[in-house]
């Protein structure tokens, strides 16, 4: 369906990735949030709770991101499309409740401005190295999905697509930004609110007599009532069965993991967005996300200047990581360079999916900078070999 | 104890004309009918019974005056939503015939934050336990009672981690021996009613589970009040803590609460401290009026904002899939 004229800002302006952010999420239809004050990523909730009131709707400034991030899914259950937002710190936090999102298929979408760590680390300075914790942050086996955007454009675009894939698949989606495309100021268009396609909840219209509310009809999603709705339904975070009761036993619990990992798994194709350029030929790939993506971008125009044949991969998701497509790269170049600003987390990715079929090169940043593109361009030519 | 207390609660019952709803009509109140109808059972999920609470355990006491309040109060069903945290009372939620949610540990009233700001059409409860609400939920404890949160909070009061096998709780009295003080108890303990007024609840009460009547009124109370809303409710352990601690079983808890509570409506709630075995204080302390969150939430909208507020919820009247 289309977007909610009220909640789109049409036009052309200039604006910030934390801004932009916020507007793809009034955008997409988010009328609720919850959040817990911390930098680099406040900017998004200040700006929502400047605009919430005037497009229909409430945000909250929880106690703590522990309440910041249930809080979101008891609006989530109400009815609202909801996010919350928060950076490193906060994260680590909100671990518990990324999990009851994804145990209880809550779609809800988390935003991340990452900065550099551990713990209290750089507040004002950008880093990458959230990338795991995005997928493996809460305990137990589960499947997420996280986004990379790299301009403040994308990352209204991509927001919207966020709370989509969330109501697609009913899971949480982590929205991975970094400082730097949180703070950059660049030029947003907004398109008018027909043009944005934004995914409606997966609301059952079975009867009460029939409704079950983790039942599946073959695609692995359930349908979902909301609070008020007169179902009388129930939710838990202990293992369930279809009635949504606790049922623990090694069948049910068998069953429900491997839901909740194959609606994505399966899905691995339609989900992953990749950006390529010049993979045909090339010697070496370059796999980048979010801001690295810009820096990886000189490094390989510096590269080509020298004659080298170096291609282009932009993970747009990295989770699910899209392994069909390295491996199926692997088999015709002869490296790959990862450049990140972590000290090797997506790396570990490429590596495994290429399966010594291609050599990796990392290119490592402990964060609070982005890479100088002459240090990319260095291995590239080492990997070119 | 278990069946008197039944017996009570049918005859209670039978003294009020609507009491059994449209449902049951007058065969519930006849106590030689054999097809007698329990008049809560409507509001349990019959089909995840038996439940896990021990013998003795007062909760299932307490959803009873629970359900009884659901009938006297009138309230409308289908807009009534229950939160849980975890624990033995965190099992509440999966036992009512109502939109219930299970939620993280100490979280419950948080996420009941949420459901109750998208949809302000929801009447929310909080029913958990004391360790889930005022140990690591305790933070989420003032802020929603000091933001005036319109949530009605049952706190099952049990002295203990019961779920996890008898450890120290904030609730725990001085002088008594848990799993992690097995030499007893030398922290002080929370006064809940106290800690809530002083955070700012707008109604505060408590009662034990020997008190099922005034609990069931103080519930239905508790409904027609707006904002933060908590009831505490002492509720016997007979497995990890009274037993641990030589207190007898759940008739001796019962007679320990007959003997020892006194009913003192509208005493100062840092009078009402609890002891190992001393008096109970028990009553309606706090009853006061202060505009809750959302009605100052949207009046500073109002005035800030005039024409340009757009006054309507997260949640929009028409479904959100067509």
């Amino acid at each position: 369906m289309k977007a909610d004229p009220k909640g789109v800002l049409t036009g052309t302006h200039f604006m910030d990735g934390d801004h932009a952010c916020c507007e793809g999420a009034l955008a997409a239809g988010c009328r609720f949030a919850a959040g817990y004050p911390i930098t680099p990523s406040t900017e998004v909730v200040e700006r929502f709770a400047a605009r919430v009131p005037k497009v229909g709707g409430a945000f909250i400034q929880m106690e703590d991101e522990l309440a910041a991030s249930i809080t979101l899914q008891g609006g989530v259950w109400a009815g609202a499309k909801a996010f919350t937002v928060t950076s490193g710190p906060g994260f680590s936090l909100m671990m518990e409740h990324i999990g009851y999102a994804a145990m209880t298929e809550t779609p809800c979408v988390f935003v991340d401005v990452q900065r550099g760590g551990p713990s209290t680390g750089l507040p004002t300075l950008p880093a990458q190295a959230d990338m795991m914790q995005a997928k493996w942050g809460s305990h137990g086996d589960y499947e997420t999905i996280a986004l990379c955007p790299n301009s403040p454009q994308e990352c209204f675009d991509l927001t919207i697509k966020a709370f989509n894939l969330a109501e697609e698949y009913r899971v949480p989606v982590m929205f991975m930004m970094d400082e730097v495309v949180g703070h950059m100021t660049e030029k947003v268009v907004i398109p008018p609110a027909d043009q944005i396609e934004v995914t409606p909840r997966k609301h059952t219209h079975k009867s009460v007599a029939d409704y079950l509310p983790y039942g599946t009809n073959g695609d692995m999603v359930p349908e979902m009532a909301h609070a008020g709705d007169g179902y009388n339904f129930h939710v838990t975070g202990l293992t369930h069965d279809e009635r949504g009761y606790p049922n623990m036993t090694l069948p049910v619990q068998d069953r429900m993991v491997r839901r909740l990992q194959n609606k994505i798994l399966s899905a691995v194709d339609r989900i992953t967005m990749t950006e390529e350029e010049q993979i045909e030929g090339a010697d070496v790939v370059v796999v980048s996300y979010g801001i690295t993506s810009r820096v990886a971008q000189r490094a390989i125009g510096l590269a080509r200047d020298r004659g080298l044949r170096v291609g282009k991969l932009r993970l747009i998701t990295a989770w699910p990581f899209p392994e069909k497509k390295i491996r199926e790269i692997a088999k015709k170049v002869k490296a790959f360079v990862v450049p990140e600003l972590n000290l090797g987390q997506m790396v570990r990715e490429v590596e495994r999916s290429a399966g010594g079929q291609a050599k990796v090169f990392a290119v490592s940043h402990a964060g609070g900078g982005v890479h100088n593109p002459d240090d990319i361009l260095k291995v590239i030519v080492e990997a070119s070999r | 104890m278990t069946d008197s207390l039944n017996n009570d609660l049918l005859k209670a019952s039978s003294s009020s004309d609507d009491a059994c709803g449209d449902s049951c009509g007058d065969s519930c109140v006849d106590s030689s009918n054999e097809d007698l109808v329990n008049p809560v059972e409507q509001f349990l999920r019959s089909d995840r019974v038996p439940h896990i609470w021990c013998p003795g355990c007062g909760i299932g006491t307490t959803v009873n005056s629970f359900a009884r309040a659901l009938i006297d109060s009138k309230i409308e069903l289908g807009s009534l939503a229950l939160v849980s945290g975890i624990g033995c009372t965190g099992r509440v939620a999966g036992y009512v015939k109502l939109d219930s949610f299970h939620t993280t540990h100490g979280r419950a009233i948080p996420f009941a934050t949420g459901l109750k700001l998208a949809n302000p059409k929801l009447n929310v409860v909080v029913y958990s336990g004391d360790g889930d609400l005022s140990a690591i939920g305790g933070n989420h404890l003032i802020h929603a009672a000091r933001r005036n949160i319109d949530l009605k909070v049952i706190c099952v009061n049990n002295l203990i981690y019961a779920m996890t096998g008898g450890q120290t709780a904030p609730t725990t009295p001085d002088h008594s021996t848990t799993s992690t003080n097995p030499y007893g108890v030398f922290e002080p303990s929370f006064n809940l009613p106290h800690l809530v007024e002083a955070a700012g609840a707008v109604y505060v009460a408590r009662w034990t589970t020997y008190h099922v009547r005034q609990l069931s009124r103080s519930i239905a109370e508790a409904f027609n009040k707006k904002g933060f809303s908590f009831i505490e409710v002492i509720s016997p352990c007979p497995t990890l803590y009274q037993r641990r601690n030589k207190m007898g079983d759940g008739l001796d808890a019962m007679k320990y609460y007959k003997e020892k509570s006194k009913v003192k409506h509208g005493c100062p709630t840092n009078e009402v401290g609890m002891t190992m075995t001393g008096e109970i204080i028990v009553g309606k302390f706090v009853d006061r009026e202060r505009p809750d969150y959302q009605t100052m939430m949207r009046a500073q909208y109002q005035e800030s904002l005039g024409d340009k507020f757009v006054d309507e919820p997260s949640v929009q009247e028409e479904p959100v899939c067509s």
